[in-house]
């Protein structure tokens, strides 16, 4: 079974139990890359899939939080190989892993040697928020060969016909970004969400997990009713900056 | 994706660029450029690009365009012959004078085409980001010109190294947003630029100041900029009596020399692109990208960078806030790559020298940027007397009154020469 089937898996069971699915970000390495895998672990705990940011210099999609973890991580020495021999060390977390990135740092990783590092060290999938389809081709084949997925973005901003076209292109689950903006807004979820997620659930044969500006209990309730599952990002990374256990917040929002 | 070209390919592309077949339908240069943007920016792109081909060779738009360079901006710019600096030099020395221009740069070029082009498209208001502000004061300036908003995001260094552009872009009506994220240089500026534009895609148009970025921008400035060029090449045959054996042009992002070079690139004529070599050669002390650096995607498009071995983009240092940028144009980089164009730096001493040279010779207070293209023409001189040389004057020096109060003027010993 490819890789990017365990995190579509992953979903479905926590759809199952009647709730949607609970997918956590965190900037790989912040605060402190020596908690990075302690952190992993609980936040794994608690979320049915992990999506784990690679930081970069130039984060252009990424608001004020993850642009500030993504500089202190950086500056701690925090990288692609680093974060591949941390996995390693964490072994199996028994929940599936995705991984976001930038596309910079993954050309510059080589893209046949990241598919197999990350195969073997428990990557499911990719989220590079600056590779639109257009230009994904040599990515997605190279980590298709291994088995791995590349996850499409699709916002509110995406024309039906293309909704279509990323839809089908993807693996694992579509990224629904819920608003017309950057990651960690808290101008709250636009009005006409649901109707937007119900569209592209319809279309998606794969679940659909909803992100950008989801931050509380109320906000993945909603968003659950329309969608399978839901990304929390910068509301989680501030609660690791202020040094707290990620668990009871994570189970705020659900989770297993 | 590849970047170092077989000698047939490299042929081939020098071709198809001189019959002005690229970018291709995707946006590339060769290997470099394409469009690497964020899911929500690309309808917005595809708009731009659209509008691009229905507006940018219509005969109205032209006729418009043609009409505010003549009679607001002050086109065709002078062509002016350095006699005391030739004398000097040794060689021939002719000046294509942009900053002769409106708000006294070749950025206004770009940016009121591009207003008029946002006009067109139905934009609500414009953002713009900028390094030394002459870009940020042609977007306030064209933005007042045709009657819309405009927000200029600048770095938190540059603001202070560039104040004077700071308080003009006040005056022409614009809002300058100070960037405190990041390098907070140009490369800052065009990620919050691009962090704006995605809130509102559809009502925002990104006046983007130079040849970088994602397709379409790279070309669409190029064709923006290229009367430069397409201006000089007639003036030196008009004044000088023919073609320039070598022409330079400082280069950041790199759009007053892709137009100087583009419309020269079928003569048989050297061309040669001047990078900020800052105070030295090591990662950080310099912005010397297409002589240092790799190949790698930023701010949407594959081209040249400087970068880590992960893949991190590094921080630069140039005296000129213009050039203190880690990309260049994927098109520079493809001119690179074919050897068609040179790419060497200037030291900000170098650069220094060669501004106090020209305000002393042909009292012309060049920007700082400008003056790395003098630097480099002043070597090549030494090593080619008595030849022809065209120097892409592309801006005045006013901006810079910051930072070279800094550096006291030298006591001239010989005045007459």
């Amino acid at each position: 079974m490819p890789a990017h089937k365990r995190l579509t898996a992953a979903i479905a069971a926590a759809n199952d139990t009647g709730r949607p699915a609970l997918v956590p970000f965190i900037t790989a390495g912040y605060p402190e890359p020596g908690e990075f895998v302690n952190t992993l672990r609980e936040v794994a705990e608690v979320g049915d899939v992990v999506e784990i940011g690679v930081p970069f210099s130039d984060p252009m999609a990424d608001g004020m939080t993850i642009q500030r973890s993504s500089f202190v991580a950086l500056q701690n020495g925090v990288s692609l190989q680093w974060i591949f021999q941390e996995l390693e060390l964490a072994g199996d977390l028994g929940t599936p892993l995705v991984m976001m990135s930038y596309l910079n740092p993954l050309l510059a990783f080589g893209y046949e040697r990241l598919a197999k590092r990350a195969r073997a060290t428990g990557v499911c999938a990719f989220i590079v928020p600056d590779l639109p389809f257009e230009e994904c081709d040599e990515l997605r084949t190279a980590l298709e060969q291994q088995g791995l997925g590349l996850i499409q973005l699709v916002t509110p901003a995406t024309p039906d016909k293309r909704l279509e076209t990323l839809c089908g292109a993807s693996r694992g689950f579509v990224y629904a970004v819920t608003i017309t903006g950057i990651t960690g807004g808290d101008a709250g979820l636009p009005d006409d969400l649901s109707d937007y997620l119900d569209k592209v659930s319809s279309i998606s044969a794969l679940p659909v997990c909803a992100g950008f500006g989801i931050r509380e209990a109320a906000d993945v309730v909603g968003v659950g009713e329309h969608a399978a599952g839901a990304i929390v990002g910068s509301a989680l990374v501030e609660v690791l900056e202020s040094g707290d256990d990620p668990r009871p917040f994570l189970r705020s929002l659900g989770g297993k | 994706m590849k970047s170092r070209l077989a000698p047939d390919d490299a042929k081939a592309l020098l071709q198809a660029s001189i019959n002005g077949e690229l970018p291709d339908e995707r946006g590339r240069f060769g290997p470099f450029g394409g469009r690497y943007v964020p899911e929500t920016l690309v309808p917005a792109f595809e708009r731009l690009e659209a509008g691009v081909r229905e507006y940018l060779h219509d005969a109205d738009f032209q006729k418009e365009y043609r009409r505010e360079l003549r009679e607001w901006v002050g086109r065709p710019t002078a062509l002016s012959h350095a006699p005391r600096l030739s004398k000097r030099w040794g060689t021939e020395v002719w000046l294509k004078r942009e900053d002769l221009a409106h708000t006294g740069a070749h950025k206004i070029n770009n940016a009121i085409g591009q207003a008029l082009l946002a006009k067109r498209l139905g934009a609500k208001r414009v953002i713009a980001e900028t390094g030394a502000g002459q870009h940020g004061v042609a977007s306030a300036a064209a933005c007042a010109r045709v009657g819309l908003p405009c927000s200029v995001y600048m770095g938190a260094v540059d603001i202070e190294r560039q104040a004077p552009n700071v308080d003009r872009m006040h005056r022409l009506g614009a809002e300058v947003v100070t960037v405190e994220t990041g390098d907070k240089t140009l490369r800052a500026a065009i990620d919050e630029a691009l962090r704006k534009w995605v809130t509102d895609p559809s009502g925002i148009y990104y006046l983007l100041g130079s040849a970088v970025g994602a397709h379409p921008y790279p070309y669409l400035v190029r064709e923006l900029q290229s009367v430069i060029g397409t201006e000089a090449r007639q003036q030196m045959i008009d004044q000088a009596g023919g073609l320039p054996d070598v022409a330079f042009a400082c280069v950041g992002g790199g759009s007053n020399a892709i137009g100087l070079f583009y419309p020269l690139l079928g003569d048989d004529i050297e061309l040669i692109g001047v990078e900020a070599g800052g105070t030295g050669d090591g990662l950080g002390q310099n912005a010397a990208t297409l002589a240092t650096g790799t190949p790698g995607v930023l701010q949407g498009s594959y081209t040249i960078i400087l970068q880590d071995d992960d893949g991190q983009v590094q921080e630069t240092h140039s005296i000129s806030a213009g050039l203190d940028y880690s990309g260049v144009g994927p098109e520079h980089a493809l001119l690179q790559a074919t050897g068609r164009v040179k790419y060497v730096a200037a030291s900000d001493d170098e650069s220094l020298a060669a501004l106090e040279e020209l305000c002393e010779t042909e009292g012309i207070l060049t920007a700082l940027e400008t003056s790395h293209a003098y630097a480099a023409a002043r070597k090549w001189s030494q090593e080619n007397p008595g030849k022809r040389v065209l120097i892409g004057n592309s801006g005045r020096g006013d901006k810079d009154m910051p930072t070279l109060t800094k550096y006291p003027v030298r006591i001239r010993t010989d005045a007459s020469a």
